[in-house]
């Protein structure tokens, strides 16, 4: 069903984990579709993203997308970053099963909400970002059945 | 070989070689139609009724209540729509569950379309049906009430004799999907009242593509199939001869060792289900948890998604499923989890093992070792897990 760099970003994922006190975090899609991403981004003065990590509830493609998207923007700049499509992480991974290609909408999207989130806590402006659709916020969250 | 352990035995089990070695002699050697006049395939059509008789025995029904069809599917294609169109006179209204298989839950959403009026009754968390509720359903107009025997998710068994009573209280007939419990538990057709039950031979370490619908004497639902006279003008094509010897040999095997066999697998599950329970956090079993199939085991990991686990497991050599795996290209939760009222985030992150009579102590001792490493690693992958630990360092 996958292709061997799917399975191998799903396998061995790279950038996994958190950055503390992140430059930009952005959280996108939901716990009811079964997908959750997170991207922490650590950004410097020169608006290059020097360390990048993520974070996935979801299945196999939605973990390597979220793998392969930080790779992608991983040294780039802000401006660069912002141009790493959905197509572009489908290519790098070498194409995803029809069913799975909003997996790599919500990678594109987990990215762009992270810069958003980066450009609001330092007060600037990003040509062509837009405000992400699908940003969770903490306080939206739904309290889930303990047990 | 790398190591593979099968737990999906709810999805299809393997032939029994003493099964397939029965069906043999009916590829090459006894080839013949069993409607044509000549001994030699006359022989043919002798095979068919002792199958019949066998069948109806583990049933306590009679050989000429037992209707080989394809399958699960058709049994319950069949006994929903032929029904309704043999008493639609009488009435329009059918009452079934929010957990039934596909094969009835679409048949039901086809039949609405035609016109007909279908209750789809809520379970309770266990996944039981509320007789009261279904008591409550009940119209002038209602002509079917359909619960499966056992479901195939969960492995939740139904109160089937009572739901039988209220049937027959009522003058309803009464069809039960029994493709997971047929060879499972004991099942007596008088006794709960079933006028119909679908089963399927590859549940049962029999063939794919072969079962059955038994119909009680005198219910008037005509025939599915038009063409030849087979299976009492009811169901016609030239008769799976391999396929139903196969569903024979599988029945005998089943009724034969169901005692013994059962046994073991709900010792083995209970095992399994204790381990799972007691070593790995924020996990719940799903499913009655005594009135359940033998062989099922079902559980929701919290934080983690059910198919990067069932890749995971892959990897390890272990086969399972997540929720039913007729909804695997679906991207919803599955319909049955849902029903017993989990969230759909907890439902996602299920995993069904259903075991068999090959399974080993030691087959489980490996797969529990192998689920806590890798819920453990999709924890830490899991941005739902972070959130929870934050809140609760808080």
């Amino acid at each position: 069903m996958y292709t061997e760099k799917v399975m191998d970003h799903f396998q061995n994922p790279r950038n996994m984990g958190e950055i503390e006190n992140a430059s930009g975090v952005g959280t996108v899609g939901n716990a009811k579709c079964g997908d959750i991403m997170r991207i922490y981004l650590d950004i410097d003065e020169n608006r290059v993203i020097r360390d990048v990590k993520f974070k996935t509830f979801g299945c196999g493609a939605a973990v390597a997308t979220s793998s392969m998207a930080t790779e992608l923007v991983k040294g780039k700049t802000v401006y660069e970053a912002l141009k790493v499509t959905n197509s572009a992480v489908m290519e790098a991974l070498d194409g995803l099963p029809p069913v799975k290609v909003h997996c790599s909408l919500l990678a594109e999207e987990a990215i762009h909400a992270a810069l958003w989130d980066y450009a609001e806590k330092h007060g600037i402006e990003i040509e062509g970002l837009e405000k992400p659709k699908s940003d969770i916020h903490e306080d939206e969250e739904e309290e889930s059945e303990e047990y | 070989m790398k190591k593979l352990i099968y737990l999906d035995n709810a999805a299809t089990t393997k032939t029994a070689p003493e099964v397939v070695e029965a069906m043999l002699p009916y590829f090459v050697e006894n080839f013949g139609n069993p409607s044509s006049v000549y001994s030699f395939a006359a022989k043919n059509k002798e095979a068919l009724t002792m199958q019949r008789e066998i069948i109806a025995e583990a049933l306590g029904a009679k050989a000429n209540e037992i209707y080989f069809t394809a399958g699960g599917s058709e049994s319950d294609n069949w006994a929903l729509k032929a029904t309704a169109e043999a008493y639609k006179e009488k009435g329009n209204h059918i009452i079934t569950t929010k957990i039934e298989h596909h094969a009835i839950l679409h048949t039901g959403e086809y039949l609405e379309k035609q016109g007909f009026e279908v209750t789809y009754l809520d379970v309770d968390k266990n996944g039981v049906v509320k007789l009261d509720d279904l008591k409550a359903a009940i119209r002038p107009t209602t002509i079917l009430i359909s619960v499966m025997f056992a479901n195939n998710e969960i492995g939740t068994i139904q109160p089937i004799q009572e739901i039988g009573e209220i049937a027959k209280e009522h003058h309803i007939l009464f069809h039960t999907d029994a493709v997971q419990a047929f060879g499972q538990v004991p099942i007596n057709v008088d006794e709960c009242h079933i006028d119909m039950l679908s089963a399927s031979g590859h549940k049962l370490n029999g063939p794919k593509g072969i079962g059955f619908l038994y119909i009680r004497k005198g219910v008037k639902i005509r025939s599915f199939v038009h063409g030849g006279g087979q299976e009492r003008k009811r169901r016609a094509g030239t008769e799976n001869v391999p396929g139903i010897v196969g569903m024979g040999a599988a029945t005998t095997r089943a009724v034969e060792t169901m005692k013994e066999r059962t046994a073991k697998e709900a010792e083995l599950r209970d095992y399994l289900i204790g381990r799972v329970l007691n070593e790995i956090p924020y996990t719940k079993l799903n499913g009655h948890p005594e009135k359940r199939l033998p062989n099922n085991a079902n559980f929701s990991f919290r934080f983690i998604e059910g198919e990067s686990l069932l890749i995971m497991l892959d990897m390890k050599g272990i086969c399972a499923s997540s929720g039913s795996a007729c909804t695997s290209g679906s991207l919803d939760p599955s319909h049955v989890l849902l029903a017993i009222g989990l969230p759909h985030e907890i439902a996602h992150g299920s995993l069904r093992l259903t075991l068999s009579e090959e399974t080993t102590k030691e087959d489980i001792d490996y797969v529990v070792e192998c689920l806590k490493e890798i819920v453990s690693n999709l924890r830490n992958m899991s941005p739902l897990y972070e959130d929870f630990l934050k809140k609760n360092e808080k």
